[in-house]
């Protein structure tokens, strides 16, 4: 998720591609003989604006086969990018996959169409409880479906880490807000996410506040923790610190569950294995849905419909989890998910943690412009 | 046919004329016109994000609520103050040192041979044809603490641990430098490859030594290169974000982050409107007057 860098790498695979122009040709022939399956006359497509990375390429290839809908599919990187296509309108985009507390606002304007539940029987896969927690940001979760969820927890090279702590207290919200802590790790590298809602969500976390509070006491306490720590943080970015932990150039990172362990993958898949863990700390912490929902004016409404209820069937949800590294929200996958990450206290939490875990809400319009307020001077308060 | 136009006032050259305002008006005050309308009002829970300028109320009765909180909210907060300099700042900074290397490449090629020209031309023009984005992320493969420069640095043994330059202000202004170079060199080796060379042979015939020519013939007479050069440099420089973002410092303030910022977080439209309007004022004001003095410099001297 949120990853400019793979992105851009994309972009230089596409122009690979590009410029092994007989080889494409001759797929776009072989793509041009499938269809045929498909109702003849207009051709059906539905278009789809995901988080990077945020699914398996095989899914939608089988998604395309099972229905013959062509899927356009088009990748963001940050909320706030989504949010503005939404609002201006006409986004031409028929599923979009807004996190729940942008969904929240977004709902409020207007934004999105409500489903049509009778056609989508998958929606008795979801997890009850976790359908009630997301209830909070779409009430009656009339507009939206939990797609994936995870959390904002602390990421670690184990053995860095070691050699400079033993007894580091990574299971807790200290190494990362106690100045003393944080100061032994600065050469070695700390990064943090550039998302001010769940950073100072965090630092109230670890204040023992509530994470959601609007209250300017709580905003200012928040950020005079923040402030603290500022000096030994590296990088303020919410997604390049999934490459640099995998390169060895980091030690800690305030990052989202799933992405920590990408970069375990990463480090994997570059022949330099590193011990990379994930924490939630035992203060406990932010948890977020990315939801998938349809535009008020969304042109295939239809197609939309089919798409998100092809991403209930159990056996597609497994393979997006594996994939992707987060849970799903779909009860009746959890037992076809790779042990590993099944099994992972993490990522599927035991009850007990996840009472741990807290939502981010929607903020006010004027509590959110202080809120940025007090990020800016964070990020530039060096 | 011919009478019927020309009474109209549409000759050719008019016509000719006229494209390049037509071009101005609909990508330049169209959209300006439209940008200095949100910047005038409030922000909504809505689609679009803002309240509408122009209100019916009722029968016959035009509402316009001007809301100028926004252009006072720019001056309350000492945030954008500081965002505007330190972009001006970061962006002459830039240019000096675009200059400082343009102007020796411009020079050489300018008076290179014929034949080389055209080849040294093309290279300086070649990057071009590379995605911007990739050149910047390309910058990161190089600087990165595992990359190119720092390994290359502990392999000839000038250091033993590599040195932090991502994420750094030296970051910026090598990709700043870097990405605009092309635009300081173009118009200099257009302007020193015009320039009449004989005038050179007089002021040496003259008694001037090859320095001194060149401070009193060659730099003077390349100075409206040198600021078409700067001006191309600098204009995009203080409105960067995609450089700063990638190579840069969180901390760095500029007002294209925070732009970003208005935009993308604050989802307040009229404030993310009003700051663009105070940078295009910021840039076109000085230049104006600029453009004014010297343009009654230069008529001074021809008559």
């Amino acid at each position: 998720m949120k990853n400019l860098l793979k992105h851009a790498a994309a972009i230089a695979a596409l122009s690979v591609l590009l410029s092994a122009c007989g080889k494409s040709k001759q797929a776009a022939t072989d793509e041009s003989a499938a269809p045929a399956a498909a109702p003849a006359g207009k051709e059906q497509v539905v278009n789809v604006y995901n988080w990077s990375d945020y699914i398996d390429p095989e899914v939608i290839k089988g998604f395309e086969q099972a229905t013959g809908i062509k899927v356009r599919y088009d990748v963001f990187d940050s909320n706030e990018v989504l949010e503005t296509k939404l609002l201006t309108g006409n986004s031409g985009y028929d599923v979009v996959v807004p996190s729940a507390y942008f969904l929240q606002r977004q709902v409020q304007a207007g934004v999105f169409a409500p489903l049509d539940k009778s056609q989508l029987p998958g929606l008795a896969n979801i997890d009850p409880d976790l359908a009630a927690r997301a209830a909070r940001h779409d009430p009656g979760n009339e507009h939206s479906v939990v797609y994936m969820w995870g959390t904002t927890g602390i990421g670690f090279d184990r053995a860095k880490v070691k050699a400079i702590m033993p007894d580091a207290p990574v299971d807790s919200w200290k190494l990362i807000f106690d100045p003393a802590l944080l100061a032994k790790f600065k050469d070695c590298g700390v990064s943090m996410l550039d998302d001010p809602t769940d950073m100072v969500g965090t630092a109230l976390l670890y204040l023992g506040k509530d994470p959601n509070s609007e209250a300017e006491a709580d905003l200012k306490a928040a950020e005079d923790a923040l402030m603290k720590i500022r000096p030994y943080i590296r990088t303020i970015h919410s997604s390049q610190y999934i490459d640099q932990l995998a390169n060895g150039e980091l030690c800690i990172v305030v990052g989202y569950s799933g992405d920590v362990l990408q970069a375990r993958d990463r480090a994997e898949e570059a022949g330099k294995p590193l011990d990379i863990g994930y924490s939630i700390p035992k203060e406990g912490a932010l948890m977020w849905f990315d939801t998938l929902a349809i535009p008020a004016d969304a042109a295939h409404k239809d197609a939309a419909h089919k798409f998100i209820e092809y991403l209930l069937q159990p056996a597609v949800a497994a393979k997006n989890s594996d994939f992707v590294n987060y849970a799903n929200a779909n009860k009746a996958a959890t037992p076809l998910v790779n042990a590993d990450l099944r099994n992972d206290a993490n990522i599927y939490p035991t009850p007990a943690v996840a009472a741990r875990l807290q939502p981010s809400l929607a903020k006010s319009a004027e509590f959110t412009r202080a809120l940025n307020r007090t990020w800016t001077r964070f990020v530039t308060g060096r | 046919m011919k009478a019927l136009l020309k009474r109209a006032g549409l000759q050719g050259r008019s016509v000719v004329a006229a494209v390049p305002y037509l071009w101005l008006l609909l990508f330049f005050l169209i959209p300006f016109v439209i940008v200095l309308k949100i910047s005038f009002s409030s922000s909504l829970i809505a689609m679009p994000p803002y309240e509408p300028l122009l209100h019916w109320t009722g029968e016959k009765v035009l509402q316009i609520k001007l809301n100028l909180g926004n252009f006072a909210f720019l001056v309350e907060d000492n945030l954008y103050w500081k965002a505007y300099l330190n972009s001006i700042w970061v962006a002459s900074v830039s240019t000096f040192f675009c200059l400082l290397l343009g102007y020796p490449i411009a020079y050489a090629i300018a008076r290179s041979n014929p034949s080389a020209r055209n080849i040294l031309m093309l290279l300086i023009v070649l990057p071009f044809w590379t995605s911007f984005l990739l050149r910047v992320y390309a910058w990161i493969g190089i600087l990165k603490n595992n990359g190119l420069l720092n390994n290359f640095l502990i392999w000839i043994g000038a250091i033993d641990q590599p040195i932090q330059m991502l994420q750094t202000d030296f970051a910026v202004y090598v990709g700043i430098v870097y990405s605009y170079l092309p635009f300081m060199i173009l118009p200099l080796y257009a302007n020193l490859e015009k320039m009449d060379l004989t005038l050179l042979e007089a002021a040496a015939d003259l008694g001037c030594k090859p320095w001194q020519g060149f401070l009193k013939v060659t730099l003077p007479l390349s100075l409206p290169g040198v600021r078409a050069g700067c001006l191309l440099v600098f204009i995009p420089a203080v409105g960067e974000f995609v450089i700063p973002s990638l190579l840069g410092d969180p901390g760095m303030l500029m007002i294209g982050k925070v732009l970003w910022t208005e935009f993308f977080n604050n989802r307040d439209w009229p404030v993310a409107s009003a700051v663009a309007i105070v940078l295009l004022l910021f840039l076109v004001i000085p230049m104006m007057y600029f453009q004014r003095a010297q343009d009654a410099e230069a008529g001074g001297v021809h008559r």
